[in-house]
């Protein structure tokens, strides 16, 4: 129970991102068969302050206390060659303090008024929180916007956080063999485009990260017209929009962000299906995992995102899903078998498979028995009312998600900083509820192409995989 | 799906008490009903008919504490495979049930208790409450659905036999508990899980489940009195009496050793403990007090700070009192890299002995109590989460009232009793476990055991 190791602070958690957002729609998960979904959309206020800065204002007014989020647009694809772990190692150096509230000033007032606060680092985006009781809204902004410009770094702060975030490096990736295995499988994927480097940065490159560098990142990215700042909670969205004018209004901007347009991957190579094998001496239950490359909500054509959800909630989400059913309990090759999705994305984002294989079936016999369960989606479709089911589900995920201001105020920071929108995030009951038979079937059959994927096993050591392929 | 079924004549549903929570924290204006339903049994009761969802926690006695001696895992079992069907409804039928009406229901074992979560829209709840009271009262534990579900569990078992985290966890619990039911894993071992049988599941069930250890938190939008109903719908079957081990309080022991376990990765977790302070000690909150201090969860405490932010020896490092219903703890732990586990340990040592012999200052008293006044409101900004807050309230025996004493319970905390409990927690030895490859440290019994590695 509580004496396992807890993970504290000024976190991005790359996997446990990717997690969160498969989450986020697989807890959609749960129906309803009342229509009474799409009543309760949470009355959500969107501006841009003159300087440039977007401020989303998601009110909840049961509970007196504030969700206070501050998004920028920028995460480890935005890092330039060489500097993998940047983006992550400026989230962590944020905690540093400025001129103005010197070191921990802003972490100690919130250890006195009673706040909790962290900080996260995705591909995309890299985000600060605080949630407080209501009345220190205003102090929040305040703190966040004097951070926004004002960091101070020296070396006497800089290099012990370096040592921390190698000792977060250690904890999930040097003591984690699955965690390696994704990063490479990851880095296979994409050939060409910065998606393929770790969020937390390669070792070799993090070890070399000094503090003018991280400097320099925060001089670029960090200015009012690339931040949105999030407000959930018990506040009226006129009051927070004064707050944010008399805060992060003032902070005059310092440079001009350009489009993100990141490299592009190439079209899939037609002769060329990867495969990954990583061997640990831990490795003592072996498992595996796919990606294929898909749009996210943002570069997917109209519906096409929307589809890709439904297909993979029906096919990996819950018990009654086609990869439960089928490797679980009716086949018995795997303990385990899921299906995820990334849809939140600036560019092609991921869709991901994993299985666990009981004893005394080879990881080649899972990976054959999956794609026996792909190649009959793809032949046959998925059956309407299975659809229909992951539908509801969805649907009524999104429902409940109006009940946690934190997880709102998440959904609106995430899709603002991956080239979505607050339209698109309000509207996603009804065009789930629009995703059709044939739409689901469509995407599977174009999406679920072995040349836009790459394969993952995790063994004990390479003789064992290869004794059991035969 | 069942809608407002009629249930005849509405019998009595008392309303007990109904109290004003919290005039100036946590669930601002709520309040909290204690509802008694027809049938006799109690629930608390938070309106808030602005979601349409109702959430529900429940706990009873008995986690796996209960678990025969020589099987442990039987109440994760329990938990893991009693939505596996249940009265008529096989696995998949249940599991479509849940589907398609949006309703979660999942269960729990932890060391004490048995606890169960059931969220639904308004529009299903009574078809969630029915088929919570299927699960209860007719679980199938067919043949094939446990067989699945403890394939899942071994998989997992087989993982954390390499997992540093899972290995300084498990080497701790066994040596502060040997023969004792917390010695033993709550998710069973690759040795006992095979051999649980179907009937040593149905038998936890019936020994377990009743209601006279029962306690039931419901938050939504829903009024008294169809709460009563359902309560009565869900656990009304139930037997009056649990049959429940006797089991014995205990201390840790093994308090001076340190283990050692080597494991080639290149990060050792640590992880320490001690006696703690009981839940209703009169100086329950002292210690709560101290240990924040030491190393509770804000981003200032002195480990955090001596240990991450001076010296960035570890990413993350904490400390909690773990007060169970037959052992009171206080724990801790962090990883850090192999060749500065020594100073590690080092230091975490020297900040106890500290905090020990000067107890905290009066600058980090008041910092402290006004922090843990004003976070308080941040766990009950969810449906879930106060429904979780108050279950946990009445299996503390804290009184319905709790919520609005406890400012005074915090702020009625001296120095004097800080530093006295201070003293009380940390000037005594502490059982640790380490798994890696750390130079330097090594395995030390008790005879030998002084300061520093």
């Amino acid at each position: 129970m509580r004496l396992t190791v807890r993970s504290i602070a000024r976190a991005p958690i790359p996997s446990m991102l990717l997690v969160m957002s498969a989450l986020a729609l697989a807890v959609a998960a749960h129906a309803f068969p009342g229509r009474a979904e799409t009543a309760r959309v949470t009355s959500v206020a969107h501006y841009t302050l003159a300087n440039g800065l977007q401020l989303v204002v998601v009110p909840d007014r049961r509970t007196p206390v504030v969700t206070h989020m501050i998004w920028y647009k920028v995460g480890s694809a935005d890092e330039p060659a060489g500097k993998s772990g940047i983006a992550h190692f400026l989230e962590h150096l944020m905690f540093k303090g400025t001129a103005r509230n010197p070191a921990g000033r802003f972490s100690q007032t919130l250890a006195t008024i009673g706040g909790q606060e962290n900080a996260f680092t995705s591909t995309d985006f890299t985000a600060f929180f605080q949630r407080t009781s209501r009345e220190h809204l205003a102090s929040l902004m305040e703190f966040e916007a004097d951070r926004m410009t004002g960091l101070v770094l020296t070396d006497a702060n800089v290099l012990p956080e370096l040592q921390v975030v190698l000792e977060e490096w250690n904890l999930r990736v040097g003591n984690d063999p699955g965690a390696r295995l994704g990063e490479q499988v990851t880095a296979a994927l994409y050939l060409n485009h910065p998606y393929h480097r770790p969020v937390i940065g390669w070792r070799n490159e993090i070890v070399k990260l000094n503090r003018e560098e991280a400097l320099d990142f925060y001089r670029h990215f960090y200015t009012p017209n690339n931040a949105v700042v999030v407000v959930a909670g018990d506040v009226a969205a006129e009051d927070a929009k004064a707050m944010a004018e008399a805060t992060y209004g003032k902070v005059v901007p310092r440079t001009e962000i350009g489009p993100r347009v990141r490299p592009a991957e190439p079209q899939p190579e037609p002769g060329a299906v990867r495969h990954v094998v990583l061997a640990d001496q831990r490795v003592a239950q072996p498992s595996l995992q796919r990606s294929y490359l898909v749009p996210s909500i943002a570069t997917a054509q109209p519906g096409e995102a929307e589809a890709i959800a439904v297909l993979v909630h029906a096919l990996g989400s819950g018990s009654t899903s086609r990869l439960y059913r089928e490797l679980i309990a009716e086949k018995g090759v795997a303990s385990d078998a899921g299906a995820w999705y990334q849809d939140a994305a600036l560019d092609m984002s991921r869709l991901g498979l994993y299985g666990t294989p009981r004893p005394g079936v080879s990881l080649h016999q899972l990976e054959d028995a999956i794609d026996g369960v792909i190649a009959e989606v793809i032949d046959k479709g998925i059956a309407p009312e299975e659809i229909e089911r992951a539908k509801n589900r969805m649907i009524a995920a999104y429902v409940y998600a109006q009940d946690n201001q934190a997880s709102l105020a998440r959904l609106y920071g995430a899709a603002l900083t991956t080239g979505s929108s607050v339209e698109e995030v309000q509207s996603r009951p009804e065009r789930l509820r629009a995703v059709t038979a044939e739409a689901v079937n469509a995407a599977a059959r174009h999406w679920l192409d072995p040349r836009r994927s790459v394969t993952g096993y995790l063994v004990h050591d390479l003789k064992q995989r290869e004794d059991k392929r035969s | 799906m069942t809608r407002h079924r009629g249930y005849g004549v509405m019998r009595r549903v008392l309303f007990a008490s109904a109290l004003i929570v919290l005039a100036a924290g946590p669930a601002g204006a709520t309040s909290i009903e204690r509802v008694i339903s027809p049938g006799g049994i109690e629930a608390w009761l938070v309106r808030q008919p602005s979601v349409p969802l109702v959430a529900m926690d429940f706990a009873m006695i008995g986690g796996a504490n209960e678990d025969p001696a020589d099987k442990a895992g039987v109440a994760h079992l329990v938990a893991s495979t009693i939505d596996e069907g249940a009265g008529d409804l096989d696995d998949k039928a249940y599991h479509q049930r849940l589907e398609d009406h949006a309703i979660e229901l999942s269960f729990s074992a932890n060391r004490d208790h048995f606890r169960g979560s059931l969220r639904t829209l308004t529009a299903n709840r009574d078809l969630a409450f029915d088929t919570l009271r299927l699960s209860l009262t007719a679980p199938r534990f067919d043949d094939d659905a446990v067989e699945r579900v403890r394939t899942q569990i071994l998989a997992d078992l087989r993982r954390a036999t390499t997992s540093p985290g899972g290995i300084a966890s498990e080497v701790w619990w066994h040596t502060a508990f040997a023969g004792h039911p917390y010695g033993r894993p709550v998710h069973g071992t690759l040795e006992s899980m095979p051999r649980i049988t179907i009937a040593e599941l149905k038998a936890y069930a019936k020994r377990v489940f009743a209601r006279a250890t029962l306690k039931i938190a419901i938050v939504g939008d829903i009024d008294a009195a169809t709460a009563g109903l359902l309560i009565d719908k869900a656990f009304g079957g139930l037997p009056e009496q649990p049959e429940l081990a006797a089991i014995p309080n205990a201390g840790p022991q093994g308090l001076g050793r340190r283990i050692v376990v080597d494991l080639d990765v290149p990060q050792s977790v640590i992880m320490f403990g001690g006696p703690g302070v009981a839940r209703n000690d009169p100086d329950f909150f002292a210690a709560y007090l101290v240990n924040h201090i030491l190393g509770g969860g804000a981003m200032s405490s002195r480990l955090y700070t001596e240990v991450r932010e001076k010296r960035g020896l570890a990413y993350g490092v904490s400390t909690s009192l773990v007060p169970l219903a037959h052992a009171q703890l206080i724990s801790g732990s962090t990883a850090t890299r192999a060749d500065r586990t020594a100073d590690t340990l080092e230091i975490i040592e020297r900040e106890m002995k500290n905090l020990a012999e000067n107890g905290p200052t009066d600058q980090e008293l008041a910092k402290t109590k006004s922090f843990l006044k004003g976070s308080y409101g941040l766990y009950f900004d969810t449906s879930s989460k106060i429904a979780a807050q108050l279950v946990q309230i009445q299996l503390d025996k804290l009184g319905i009232d709790y919520i609005d004493r406890r400012n005074g319970l915090i702020d009625a905390v001296t120095r004097g009793d800080a530093q006295r409990v201070a003293k009380r927690l940390l000037d005594g030895k502490m059982l640790i476990t380490v798994v890696g490859k750390p130079q330097g440290v090594t395995s030390k019994d008790v005879s030998a055991a002084g300061s520093g590695g």
